[in-house]
């Protein structure tokens, strides 16, 4: 790429010019001078280079090829994916909300487990089976867990909704009659911001009973 | 006189009815804002400032637009103009991926003259601080006073007195669908967006003004929503931001902000510093109160908060100031101004209780002039067992320690008019309910489909309900003051029963009865001087042959009823030795008039006093002093509540009349001050700041002993 080269080189000229200007006011009683970005730019770059893979990953059952870079994240492509078919994905049903493996808002099987999907590499779900949230129900019939969601006016604004879901329904297929406070425990992991929780907790106590 | 009848005539009204979105939201097929993937969609993402204070000497974007893949990078702040806050926006691009996207923002090259910043508002008040505004003095706004009475009077009257300072840090929304816009011009003249917003007409008019357009010809959809709680009203910069990316590129463009841009640019709740002295009588009276507050609503926004509070005092002063740092605006949150008053005036009211040595559930009585609390203190007194409550607070020497609070809260909710609706009956027997407003998580599609039902004799999941869309040009107001089910619900209702009798018009002669002699049943129409005459709905409707009944509505005062009442218990165990606060249970009452959907009131009172639990013990937003910034940006540091702390809600739907009253915001109000109330019966030490955390127990602790 001798084109990005020769960009890059004009870039670091720039860049030491800035860089000039504050190391020389630095002095100064207030500090000066400040770059955003700069160096991590240029590491950023070197990273480009780096080649796209096309893996294959089996989403609810279904197939999927898909071209990816190194850093592109499960969620990532379930959500914003387009297949080497020219299809998008369109898994919205996860969501990003902390982007930090903090809220559990995208939360996924991977093999019958829960796994933030924001936190898993696409490449490293290769071989795997992934259910998200629209792949929970059989055809119209709902998970028990999706029913007594519903039931229990379990969801306001509903944007967590999806990752709790699969929360629980992972939670179940662990503990299948969990104690209510081995349903706290259990969805530790997920933040609802409306405060749905009392409504979720009596949710996942009627589908243990129907799992 | 409108009215919602009587609650024995009701087959759907005031019943617990599962939400009609419910399967989209559990299946994942719900499309919020953020979900919408438009073919060709460009990603959007703006460089914001990492300094608090700071002149823009520079910007440089040619690195950025010459990466691959990036269809535009804008400035959005000139040259020799100011950054006043961190998160302020300096530049934004759109790309081919949001990964792309996120590589284009780090190739933005910004040379900036910092200036000294000033991020705390004790900092901002000090003599010689930056002077951040030039229009206020030494940071400070000119002091709003109130006065009422002749409070040297009332304190010469005063058997006891307190002095105390009450504080409230600033608490985020945390909205978990951060604000942002998909923006598609569909030609020059044609806007389509999808807002995350509180407010799909504001949000329209906002950019049919900005970009010089027709409203007719601008579209805003919201259809899901993943939580405003009072701070997604306007579109915001990030808004016209994606709408002027997509104009320039020719393609949608999908611009959310991040969690951290979150935290610091789209809105607070203020904090708040009280100094109070009170005094009340030997008998129990409360009879003077003087306030001096101040906080801030960041660099240019005001800090309002109630005090004096819900009790009667005859004599006060209240004097509030404004604090203007270097962080970014305030806005509503969630009865805005309530819940940081509430927790200092029921503190105060407790301390003032056990200064008389009087029960502090029967100080409020004495001073409460609301029938309703009156009524709801003996229910949460009852529910909660006050009777087991610590009579000496911090009694005993167990480890864990357990104590009772209680707090008190009052809203409007009352609603308005501006809401325009279409009730509409096929001849297939289908029927449509049409409205401007939006669905934010409250439920109100199902209350309006619920109305509808009752209406006509039907069941919810019979009616087509579209809300959340400015194209069909039926406007309603934003979603918020707790405004929208009495805003809407009345508009629906005589909507309806306008239909209703245009329907009943067309079908008497076919049963050959009058008018006012027809009525509705379930699925049926009948005639009520001879049952034997009865037809299906669908045969009625089939009457209608190609045409359709479609009629608006008018908002009834008598359908709605302005103020929500609310007391709020709380019990909680304290460890002493660790600081640990866990909250055992909170009983609230809550007022609501006539609670059309049972269920989704609740689940309304659970949210709320969950919000008042997160600011009680854990919300705060940490600003770095030295460096200008927000330390916990994020939901790692940023403390909501989980699973873990949630306690057991016992939410009391308190309907005193069959009146629409919104009670989105009021129960959140109580909970802090019920909370801190709790706290100090356990440990016999009071907490003045919130949120009350293991360190400010533990140093309470210390100090006292």
């Amino acid at each position: 790429m001798p084109e990005k080269d020769k960009k890059q080189g004009t870039n670091i000229s720039r860049r030491n010019f800035l860089k000039g200007v504050g190391t020389g006011t630095v002095a100064a009683t207030v500090a000066p001078s400040v770059l955003i970005g700069s160096e991590k730019a240029a590491e950023a770059q070197a990273g480009d280079a780096i080649a796209n893979a096309t893996i294959e990953l089996n989403i609810n059952g279904k197939s999927y090829q898909v071209e990816v870079e190194a850093r592109t994240t499960l969620l990532t492509v379930l959500r914003d994916g387009i297949d080497t078919g020219g299809n998008n994905i369109d898994l919205t049903g996860a969501k990003l909300i902390c982007d930090r493996g903090e809220c559990g808002g995208c939360t996924v099987m991977v093999d019958g487990k829960s796994v933030y999907a924001c936190m898993m590499l696409a490449i490293d779900a290769q071989g795997k089976q992934i259910t998200t949230v629209e792949g929970l129900a059989d055809g119209d019939d709902l998970h028990p867990v999706q029913e007594a969601f519903i039931q229990h006016d379990a969801l306001m604004c509903g944007f967590c909704t999806p990752g709790f879901i699969v929360s629980s329904a992972a939670l179940l297929n662990e503990n299948a009659n969990p104690t209510m406070e081995e349903i706290k425990v259990g969805l530790s992991g997920n933040t609802c911001r409306c405060g749905t929780y009392p409504f979720i907790f009596d949710a996942v106590k009627t589908a243990s009973r129907k799992v | 006189m409108a009215s919602w009848g009587e609650a024995s005539e009701s087959r759907l009204i005031g019943k617990r009815v599962t939400r009609l979105s419910g399967k989209d939201k559990v299946t994942g097929k719900a499309k919020y804002t953020f979900d919408i993937n438009e073919p060709g969609m460009l990603y959007g993402r703006i460089l914001r400032s990492e300094t608090a204070h700071a002149t823009v000497i520079g910007i440089d974007l040619s690195e950025a637009e010459a990466l691959p893949g990036v269809k535009a990078v804008i400035p959005l702040i000139e040259v020799g103009n100011k950054l006043r806050y961190q998160g302020q926006e300096i530049a934004a691009v759109a790309a081919e991926t949001d990964d792309i996207a996120k590589d284009a923002i780090r190739r933005i090259h910004v040379d900036l003259e910092e200036l000294p910043h000033v991020v705390t508002e004790d900092d901002a008040m000090v003599e010689g601080a930056p002077q951040i505004r030039e229009d206020w003095a030494g940071n400070q706004s000119e002091p709003n006073v109130r006065e009422d009475g002749d409070i040297n009077a009332g304190f010469d009257e005063a058997a006891v007195e307190v002095e105390a300072t009450y504080h409230t840090p600033v608490q985020t929304h945390v909205c978990l669908e951060t604000h942002g816009h998909v923006a598609k011009w569909e030609d020059e003249q044609n806007l389509t967006v999808w807002a995350s917003t509180q407010g799909v007409f504001g949000v329209r008019n906002d950019f049919a003004q900005h970009f010089e357009l027709p409203a007719n010809q601008v579209r805003v959809i919201t259809e899901h929503m993943g939580g405003g709680f009072g701070s997604k009203f306007g579109p915001g910069i990030e808004g016209r931001t994606a709408v002027e990316l997509a104009r320039i590129t020719g393609k949608a463009v999908k611009l959310m902000l991040t969690r951290k841009a979150e935290h610091l640019v789209a809105g607070n709740r203020p904090s708040m510093t009280q100094q109070v002295r009170a005094g009340a009588t030997s008998d129990g009276r409360l009879i003077a109160y003087d306030m001096k507050g101040y906080g801030t609503g960041g660099i240019s926004s005001g800090a309002g908060f109630t005090g004096p509070y819900v009790y009667h005092v005859p004599n006060s002063r209240a004097e509030r100031v404004n604090v203007a740092v270097n962080a970014g605006n305030q806005r509503a949150m969630r009865a805005p101004g309530h819940p940081q008053g509430a927790f200092a005036m029921d503190s105060l009211m407790d301390e003032l209780a056990e200064k008389l040595g009087m029960d502090p559930v029967e100080f409020r009585r004495i001073n409460d002039p609301n029938e309703v609390r009156q009524a709801q203190y003996t229910l949460g007194a009852q529910e909660i067992g006050w009777h087991r409550r610590n009579t000496v607070p911090g009694a005993g020497t167990s480890v864990k320690k357990r104590g009772m609070g209680v707090g008190s809260g009052q809203w409007g909710g009352g609603g308005g008019r501006g809401t325009e609706a279409r009730v509409t009956i096929n001849a297939d027997g289908t029927v449509e309910a049409v409205t401007g407003t939006q669905d934010i998580g409250t439920g109100i599609r199902t209350v309006i489909a619920m109305i509808v039902a009752e209406e006509f004799g039907l069941e919810t999941t019979d009616v087509r309900v579209k809300v959340g869309d400015s194209q069909p040009g039926l406007p309603s107001g934003g979603s918020g003051g707790s405004q929208t089910t009495p805003s809407v619900a009345p508009v629906i209702k005589t909507a309806a029963a306008a239909a209703k009798q245009k329907l009943f018009e067309r079908i008497a002669p076919l049963l050959d009865a009058p008018v006012g002699d027809l009525r509705v049943g379930t699925g049926t129409i009948y005639v009520v001087s001879d049952r034997t005459k009865t037809i299906t709905w669908k045969q009625a409707t089939g009457q209608l042959g190609m045409e359709s009944i479609s009629e608006g509505g008018t908002w009834e005062e008598d359908l709605r009823q302005n103020g929500a009442a609310g007391t709020q218990f709380a019990e909680v165990e304290i460890d002493t030795q660790t600081g640990a606060i866990r909250v055992i249970k909170i009983v609230a009452v809550q007022d609501c008039g006539l609670a059309i959907n049972r269920l989704t009131t609740e689940s309304q009172v659970n949210g709320g006093v969950i919000m008042g639990l997160g600011q009680a013990i854990l919300e705060e937003r940490f600003m770095d002093p030295v460096t200008g910034r927000m330390l916990n940006a994020n939901l790692e540091d940023y403390k909501v509540p989980g699973t873990l702390e949630i306690p057991e809600i016992k939410s009391i739907v308190f309907d005193t009349h069959r009146k629409v009253t919104g009670v989105g915001e009021p129960p959140c109000i109580p909970t802090p001050g019920a909370i801190a109330n709790a706290v100090y019966n356990a440990i016999g030490v009071r907490i003045r700041s919130l949120p009350i955390t293991p360190d400010k127990i533990l140093d309470a602790l210390a100090e006292k002993a």
